[in-house]
């Protein structure tokens, strides 16, 4: 059982906003009873099934890394956490809805986690500064999960969901809100459930599939594009 | 007239440190969080504020600013204000957000904040007794009783800060400790930690797979609930279940490794950093820094060890010692009058800017460390609490280090404490501080290379 393929997906965020609650309530589809700071990273495990109700339905397994910490550790603590980093097929980012500073600190995480993978690939990385264009050339498909969904008041709903829905924007990526101690708000067939499956489609696609046409990251547009037109010659 | 002059001067520096304390709170401590209590930021603010003032007055006192009835009168209300601050303000708010974030008791939370405030009193007042602080011709509001109590709670940190701060300082410049630590030791350790994460993910992938064939077979598997439940499972318990209490304990064995690799990592990604920045100009400048400190560091320890076993207290403060000794031994004469007062002046200013700089940053390195979005307000207030009852103690102990003619101010306003008993109690505990960092720097030190030398 154990040979399924498998993608990586990482978890981050402020420490505090609900990452380790969100990856159990993913993987065991239950609310997390004793929430305690994560050390290290603590790592979980989804089955999902890939294109489902399709004739090509497939299960892959998804590892949700949940690394624990915050922006401003010492770098120490930054260099052993960028062990993590390595060959990531999807980024999870949480904020909590309630903290502004945790929406913020989105930016310096993804680019923490993506200056390490860039480097890799031997794409030229600006020096720190948040830049969109960044994140429009961006392979790795991004998600936003906004949690503490009940602790903010139905008046101030709209306006908290505007700003969030400008951050999603930034980062090109879809976004969830939800109560990480509410089972509800991932039940089968709401938009939440929706969402993230889409998500987690577009992350197994761009790992097994883009490959199987000719397109490998990180290497130049040229023969990039030289590959599809190629194709669609072919198919003609 | 001149009073009116002088209250307004000093009402403007209040305002001043008011605005400094604010402004670190907003951008040193909570950095990272938002803040939604303003109360917090304002407690803080001012205890800050009355902190600073306080010394302030020392300085003026030395200077011979102000007109001196003005500055007793200050002294006094400033007194009053933050005792008022450190007894009954700063324990009460610590209660209430205790409180606010239990959830059971959130509909009386003023009513238990009272209490949890009536305990601390309570708490505050008996340790008076122990302590021969006080002549018994005092009542039981007066200032002297709070004041002598906040001095032991106080004296008792800054011993034990300063302390650990006296060995610890040339521990960490002087790079004669620092470990060796290659790339490759490094290297070792993170493969070492990856290959454990991937035992974990095989171990929960069979688990998950587990789960799902449950699942899709129909058995729930329920965590067992409540006393009954519990029975019930150790008879029937399907045999999928049984399986994946086994996998769990040892995916928890495994995770409890995982953790100790990463902090295993930190630390000699630390110690690399350190033996790189030992290596430049300012590495080397801390490293010569750090044999002074230490000389200095063994001396403190042997005064303090002399100072109680021969049961002497300093009668000279430094300053008055200093003089004499160019004066009679080295025969240089000069302006005692005047000289004095420059150099205590400066001393006591050196003296009050490292401690509170000191405080500041220690302050914040243990907010960073222990604090959370949820107990964010009540460390803050805690750290405004031990800031308060630092500075009070301060001013206290800075007595020793002023000439006579200046120390007279704080006697008449402190009142008639047993200033004594203070610096006894601060040599006893600087030096049970001191000795057991020495011995918990040792372990540490000892137990780190073996870790890493076993493969």
């Amino acid at each position: 059982m154990a040979s399924l393929d498998r993608v990586k997906v990482l978890v981050l965020g402020d420490s505090g906003v609900g990452k380790s609650s969100l990856v159990h309530l993913l993987c065991q589809n239950q609310v997390l009873g004793n929430p305690f700071w994560t050390v290290g990273c603590s790592v979980d495990v989804r089955v999902h099934d890939y294109k489902e109700g399709t004739p090509e339905e497939k299960t892959y397994y998804i590892e949700l890394w949940d690394v624990g910490g915050s922006v401003g550790s010492a770098s120490s603590v930054k260099s052993t956490r960028a062990v993590f980093y390595n060959s990531i097929n999807g980024i999870i980012l949480v904020h909590d809805l309630t903290n502004k500073k945790s929406s913020q600190n989105l930016y310096r995480w993804s680019l923490e986690a993506l200056n390490r993978d860039l480097v890799l690939t031997g794409v030229l990385v600006t020096n720190g500064d948040y830049d969109r264009e960044q994140f429009a050339d961006n392979q790795i498909p991004l998600l936003v999960i906004g949690t503490k969904l009940d602790q903010i008041h139905e008046t101030k709903r709209q306006e908290v969901l505007t700003r969030t829905s400008f951050i999603a924007e930034d980062f090109n990526a879809e976004e969830i809100n939800l109560d990480c101690t509410n089972t509800r708000y991932l039940a089968a067939g709401s938009s939440n459930a929706v969402k993230l499956s889409r998500f987690f489609d577009k992350v197994i696609e761009k790992r097994y599939f883009i490959r199987d046409n000719n397109q490998i990251p990180g290497f130049p547009d040229r023969k990039r594009f030289g590959g599809g037109t190629l194709k669609s010659l072919h198919y003609d | 007239m001149s009073f009116l002059i002088d209250s307004s001067i000093m009402i403007t520096s209040q305002i001043l440190f008011f605005g400094f304390g604010w402004l670190f709170f907003m951008r040193q401590l909570f950095k990272d969080y938002e803040v939604r209590q303003y109360v917090v930021q304002v407690i803080f603010s001012v205890t800050f504020a009355f902190s600073c003032t306080m010394f302030e007055l020392i300085i003026f006192e030395i200077l011979g600013v102000l007109n001196s009835s003005s500055r007793y009168f200050h002294w006094k209300m400033n007194l009053c204000v933050i005792l008022l601050i450190l007894v009954f303000l700063v324990p009460f708010y610590i209660g209430y957000f205790i409180v606010s974030n239990i959830r059971l008791l959130h509909k009386q939370r003023l009513l238990f904040s009272c209490l949890l405030w009536l305990t601390f009193m309570y708490f505050f007042w008996k340790l008076g007794d122990p302590f021969p602080i006080l002549s018994p011709k005092h009542g039981i509001l007066s200032i002297e009783q709070l004041i002598s109590r906040v001095g032991v709670i106080g004296v008792t940190l800054m011993a034990l800060l300063s302390g650990f701060g006296a060995v610890n300082c040339p521990y960490t410049y002087m790079s004669y400790f620092l470990r060796n630590v290659t790339d490759t030791d490094i290297l070792a350790l993170e493969r070492r930690l990856l290959q454990t994460i991937d035992m974990i993910i095989s171990k929960k992938k069979r688990m998950a797979m587990t789960r799902r064939t449950m699942f899709q077979k129909g058995e729930v598997h329920n965590k067992p609930s409540g006393f009954w439940g519990m029975i019930k499972s150790v008879t029937a318990s399907a045999p999928g279940s049984e399986n994946l209490t086994l996998i769990q304990q040892e995916v928890d064995a495994l995770e409890e490794l995982s953790r100790q690799l990463f902090l295993e990592t930190v630390d000699l990604y630390a110690s690399k950093e350190r033996i790189e920045y030992s290596k430049t100009f300012k590495g080397k400048y801390f490293n010569f820094l750090g044999y002074f400190f230490s000389i200095y560091c063994v001396w403190k320890i042997f005064m303090a060890t002399i100072n109680i076993v021969f049961d002497r207290v300093g009668k000279t403060d430094p300053v008055t010692r200093g003089i004499e000794i160019t004066v009679n031994y080295l025969g240089i004469q000069f302006d005692v009058k005047f000289w004095s007062q420059h150099i205590s002046f400066i001393l006591v200013g050196i003296i009050i800017v490292t401690s509170i700089r000191g405080l500041l940053i220690t302050l914040t390195k243990f907010f960073y460390a222990i604090s959370s979005s949820k107990s964010s307000n009540v460390i803050v207030l805690l750290l405004a609490q031990i800031m308060g009852m630092y500075f009070v103690s301060s001013v206290l102990l800075i007595r020793m280090s002023m000439p006579l003619e200046y120390r007279t101010i704080i006697t008449e306003v402190l009142g008639e404490l047993q200033f004594n008993f203070y610096h006894r109690w601060f040599d006893v505990i600087f030096l049970v501080s001191a000795l057991s960092s020495i011995l918990f720097l040792y372990l540490a030190h000892k137990q780190a290379p073996e870790k890493h030398m076993t493969p």
